[in-house]
Order: structure tokens, then sequence, then C-alpha cells
């Protein structure tokens, strides 16, 4: 069943790897039965921060997950073929990174079990109802894509035609689950931070850096670790989309500061001084949000200067801060950010807790967990090609 | 026949899908218009409050007692994990865009009675991705607690911060149960509700039964001879974030 049986082939530190993974897993799942029986209580969320570190890791990984069509639209609509190895990983991560998505909305809901009255009563006027359209149906596509393609390859036939179309959809529906989950935020009249046209475009631009980005050091990994390379061409064209896409993102974000500090309307002000210098003396993200600031400006010099670019060892480097940088803006800023000051002008301080932390940290592993499984299935397909 | 035994089948297939879209409360809603005054008259519930009467007696809470006491609202002593229905906000909080640096000196740290706004354009309503909240056609609006999947997006949509969500068991918490009124689970948001179990007796909200400074009016809006009417027409009111167009339904007198 879907070439499964080449997951469960593998040496020690194969094992060693996802031993260690499972080990973080039970643990976040443990946590989980705790607010199961306890309620949300035990994480750090209040009457004034009602969404936290769960809701901000499926905005940040809903950004990688439609980073994905990134290596999808060169390949298929330019036939550019240095991506031809590349597609499979780029829907591998998609399918773990919208499953991601999928368990930090499931672990947010106070009445878990009532979930499915989302479908039993649907409400297509709200953007969650929405949300949940876009984000399953993504992840059919993707894992109906990858089927296909793998299989095929592992045949040693060309795709069936009737996929190409499905792969087509695939790339406005990328852009769709990100739009979407802009909207959430967006649309909402009492929330000046998230109150702004260009969200979604930012929301897209810092997915399409953060993405490729990760693609990049997974390449790199799996290059250390198995006998498959990607080659450096893709990699390089991968480092080209980053930049373009990092200095976008870091423009919109400078247009939005410019919108809100030139107009000078005390509402909108409010959430920049609270991340950026703090506000009614509380500043409690302030260190990270300059953190990300700076990552961000540092990586977009070591990325235009092409001397560091082509270097595989700073491109690496520049990746991890490329990928930090935007976690912290979107994993941390975006939605503590929007919740502070509330409606009301209250600064509420918000610390996830430790059980708020192992369960954010399981679902990690459980990505993890899911690419290395998926990637395994994959690389050993073509290295028996290969032989 | 045929088209006959249709008509019944689609009458009745209507009929089951209007039963599963009114819950419980649904019914009860049902029963509050049907409570309503002059039959046939459309309905508009609103509160008019006079902050000057209210702060009348300095430290007064016996509406919030009242409403807690009636709807078995817990009491949670961490601040970060209150419910509450209604209860008293620093006038630069409740109208926040509204201070400035001289009349500040009146109003700055005066109380103000606030809860929901029971909104003609409510934005909880709109994101609710179960309509576990919605809008009455007398313009409550009204929270089903065994819908609620606890997603917590009404409270990112109110802005006036008049939700709240339980985080931990309120049942422990409820200082005198009231067996008339039900209690909720944790995960579930709630809030004010009109006391629409007491207009379908005909009665008042609790609130503005228990106010000894008779600090709050509450009636039909659409009833031009109704008391709330006839204060709003005759006073200066002002509503809370009007600019953002939600339409709230309570008017406070300047």
């Amino acid at each position: 069943m879907f070439m499964f049986e080449k997951a469960v082939v593998g040496g020690k530190r194969y094992w060693a790897w996802i031993g260690a993974l499972s080990a973080v897993i039970l643990v976040g799942f443990l946590c989980y039965l705790l607010q199961l029986t306890e309620g949300l209580g035990i994480t750090g969320l209040s009457r004034n921060v009602t969404w936290g570190m769960y809701i901000a890791q499926f905005t940040f990984f809903v950004g990688v997950a439609a980073s994905a069509v990134m290596v999808v639209l060169p390949y298929y609509l330019h036939n550019y073929k240095a991506f031809g190895k590349l597609t499979i990983l780029g829907e591998f991560l998609a399918i773990s990174a919208v499953t991601m998505c999928m368990l930090f909305i499931f672990v947010d809901m106070g009445q878990p079990m009532r979930i499915l009255n989302v479908m039993l009563h649907p409400t297509p006027g709200s953007m969650m109802f929405w949300d949940m359209i876009s984000l399953s149906g993504y992840l059919v596509l993707n894992a109906l894509i990858a089927y296909v393609t793998l299989s095929s390859e592992r045949k040693e036939v060309p795709p069936p035609h009737w996929i190409k179309p499905i792969i087509i959809l695939s790339i406005p529906w990328a852009v769709s689950i990100h739009t979407v989950t802009a909207f959430l935020y967006n649309g909402l009249p009492g929330r000046s931070f998230w109150l702004t046209a260009i969200l979604a475009p930012r929301f897209l631009a810092s997915a399409f850096a953060a993405g490729p980005a990760l693609l990049i050091l997974l390449c790199m990994i799996i290059r250390k670790l198995t006998k498959f390379d990607v080659g450096s061409e893709p990699i390089q064209k991968l480092a080209v989309i980053v930049t373009y896409a990092m200095i976008v993102n870091i423009f919109f974000v400078l247009m939005e500061i410019f919108t809100v500090f030139y107009s000078q309307i005390p509402e909108h002000m409010e959430h920049f001084k609270f991340l950026f210098v703090g506000l009614q003396g509380q500043a409690p993200l302030v260190p990270w949000m300059w953190t990300s600031m700076i990552l961000a400006a540092a990586s977009i010099f070591l990325l235009l200067v092409p001397r560091y670019r082509r270097n595989e060892k700073v491109l690496a480097v520049t990746c991890v801060m490329v990928f930090a940088s935007l976690w912290i803006d979107k994993g941390l800023g975006l939605i503590i950010g929007g919740f502070t000051p509330s409606p009301l002008n209250v600064v509420t301080r918000y610390v996830p807790t430790a059980p708020e932390l192992a369960i954010v940290v399981a679902i990690w592993a459980i990505g993890l967990l899911m690419i290395t499984v998926f990637y395994k299935i994959a690389l050993s397909v073509r290295e028996r090609l290969a032989e | 026949m045929t088209i006959h035994r249709r008509t019944f089948l689609g009458v009745a297939g209507l009929s089951a899908v209007a039963l599963a879209g009114k819950s419980t409360i649904g019914a009860l809603a049902k029963a509050g218009e049907e409570a309503a005054p002059a039959a046939g008259a459309a309905t508009r519930w609103a509160m008019v409050i006079d902050p000057q009467r209210c702060l009348r007696k300095e430290g007064c809470k016996d509406c919030i007692g009242a409403c807690d006491k009636v709807h078995n609202v817990p009491l949670f002593k961490d601040k970060d994990h209150e419910v509450k229905w209604i209860w008293k906000e620093p006038f630069e909080n409740a109208f926040t865009g509204e201070e400035n640096p001289y009349t500040a000196e009146a109003l700055k740290d005066k109380p103000v009675l606030v809860f929901c706004n029971h909104c003609d354009n409510p934005p909880c309503v709109r994101v609710c991705p179960t309509k576990a909240t919605w809008k009455r056609e007398d313009g409550i609006v009204m929270m089903d607690w065994h819908r609620c999947i606890g997603c917590r997006y009404c409270m990112a949509a109110c802005p006036y911060g008049s939700r709240s969500f339980n985080w931990l068991d309120p049942r422990p918490r409820i200082p005198a149960l009231d067996p008339e009124f039900p209690t909720r689970t944790k995960g579930v948001v709630e809030k004010c509700t009109f006391c629409e179990e007491r207009l379908a007796k005909g009665e008042q909200p609790a609130c503005v039964e228990a106010c000894p400074e008779k600090a709050l009016v509450f009636g039909n809006l659409d009833d031009p001879a109704s008391e709330v009417r006839s204060l709003l027409r005759e006073h200066f009111t002002i509503r809370r974030k009007p600019e953002l167009g939600t339409q709230p339904e309570i008017y406070y007198i300047v």
C-alpha cells in the first residue's frame, strides 16, 4: 500500500531518528490528553490573547505547504527541467505541512469532538469554512499527484495524461490556501493589526521565501545522508526564488510600516509599538522581533551577493536565517501582535506553557516524521531505478 | 397523488432542516419572539444606559451580581480565565479613542457598564463556522453552547471584548448554582443574551431589574412609544466604536 514497505527498511541511524521523533510525539500526546481533560486553560492563552502558538504555527505552515508551488510551477508550466527531481519532494513537503496545519487547528479547539459541526452546519459566510475546504482540497490534490507521479516513476512509464490538469489546478489552489488563511484575520473590524489588504500578499511572499529555504536545506541534508543528489542547479534556482520572495516580503512589511506610522492612527500604531518597542511597560516580543528583522536584513544581503549565494555552505546558513526570521515574524509576532493590545487597549502577557510547547513540538515532530517516511519512499524508488 | 406526496415530502424535508437549524435554545428564542409586545409588530430589543445614574451609588455591583447569579456565571480568580457577561470597564477602555487630555480628569478610571452590544451587524455571527452564534429576528445575538466547537473565532471578531471562553471547567466555580438555568461546559464561548429566557416570560433583563438607580433601560426600538425611544429622542447618546459599522444596540447617554 503506497509503497510503505520502503519505509520499514532502514539502518540503525534511520530507526534511531524514527524512535526519537516518536518519543517527542508521545510526550506531546500525553500533554494533549491533559489539555483534553483540563481544558485549554493549561495553555498560556487568556481572555485577551485567545489564539497563540497553535494558530500561529498553523498560519506559518500553511505558507510552507503553499510554497510547493514554487517548484511545481516552473517545472510543469515553464518546463524547467532542473526541478524534475524536486517536484516530488515539494509535494511531500506540502502534504506534511498541511497535515501539521490541520493538527494545529484541531488542538486549538475547545470542543474537538464537535469539529464535524463545521461540515454538519456548513457556513459559507465564515472564512474558517473556506479554510477547511481549501486545506483539505490541497491535501487531496497533493496526495493524489505525489502518488500517481511516483508510481509511474517506479514503473518507468510517463505519468498518465489525466494527472496534468490536476497538477495545474494545484498551482492556483496553493495560492488560495494562503489567501484564505490571510482572510481569516484581515476581515475582522476590531483588529487593526490584521486589517490590511497587504496581509494576503505578504503571507504569500513570506511563504515563498520560507518554504523554498526549507526545501534547500532538506535537499542538502538528503545529499549528506543518502546517495541522492538533486544537483547544484536546482538549489541555485531555489536560492534565487528565496531572494526575490524575501525582498518582496520585506518591501511589503515596509509599506505596512509607512502606512501605519505616517497616518499616525493610534490603533494601528500600537500593535507595532508592542512588537518593536514595547507598550504599557510590556515588551516580551521586542528581542524576538528585532532578531527577525536583523536576520531578514542579513539574509537579504547574503542572498544578493552572488559570491555568497553560490557558496553552498553560506547558502545553508542563509536559509536557516530566512526560515528563522520568517518563523518569528509569522509564528510569533503575527498572532500575538494582533491580539495585543486588545480592542479595549489592554496589554495582556502571553507566554506559552510547557505542555502547550510540548504539543507544538510534537506536531513539528509529526511533520518531520512524515517527511522522513515520504522522502525515504521517494528516494528508495529512485535508488532502485538507478541500480 | 405524486405531487401531493412530493409536496408533503418537501414540507417535511424543510421542517427537518428547520428543526436541525434551530437548537434547543433556538426554540427558546421562538418563545421570546412570541412574548414580544404588540403581536405582529416588529421587535428590536435595545438598551439605553445612563452612566451618570450608574455612578451615583459608588462601588455598586447589583446588576453584575444579579446577572451572574441567574446565569450561573462561574467565578474565576485568575483574570486571564475570567468569564464575564456584564462588567465595569474604565471609560478610556470602554470608549477607546474617545478620551482626550482634558475630559480625562472627569472620566478617567470612571467605570462604565459594558456587555454584549447585540449588534445589528454582528461580526461574531459572520465568522462563526458552525452557526453556533446567530442573530434572532428581535436583534438578540444568541449562543448555542451545544454546537460551539470552541474555535474562538467569534472572540477574535468581537471588537468589544464581550465574549468569554471557558478555559477550564466552569461548573465547580459557580458560587451558587441556579437549577433554572443551564451551566456550560469547558471549551465553549458564552456571553450576555439580553436575558432571553426572562424576556420569554415577559420579564425585564436581570441587570435592569436589579439596578437601584434605574440607570439601565431596556425596550423595543421598533416601538416609537417605548421608553428607550423617548430616551434616545431626549438625550444625546453615543455607542461604542460606531465607526466599525457593527451597529451596536447599547446606547450611552452623555
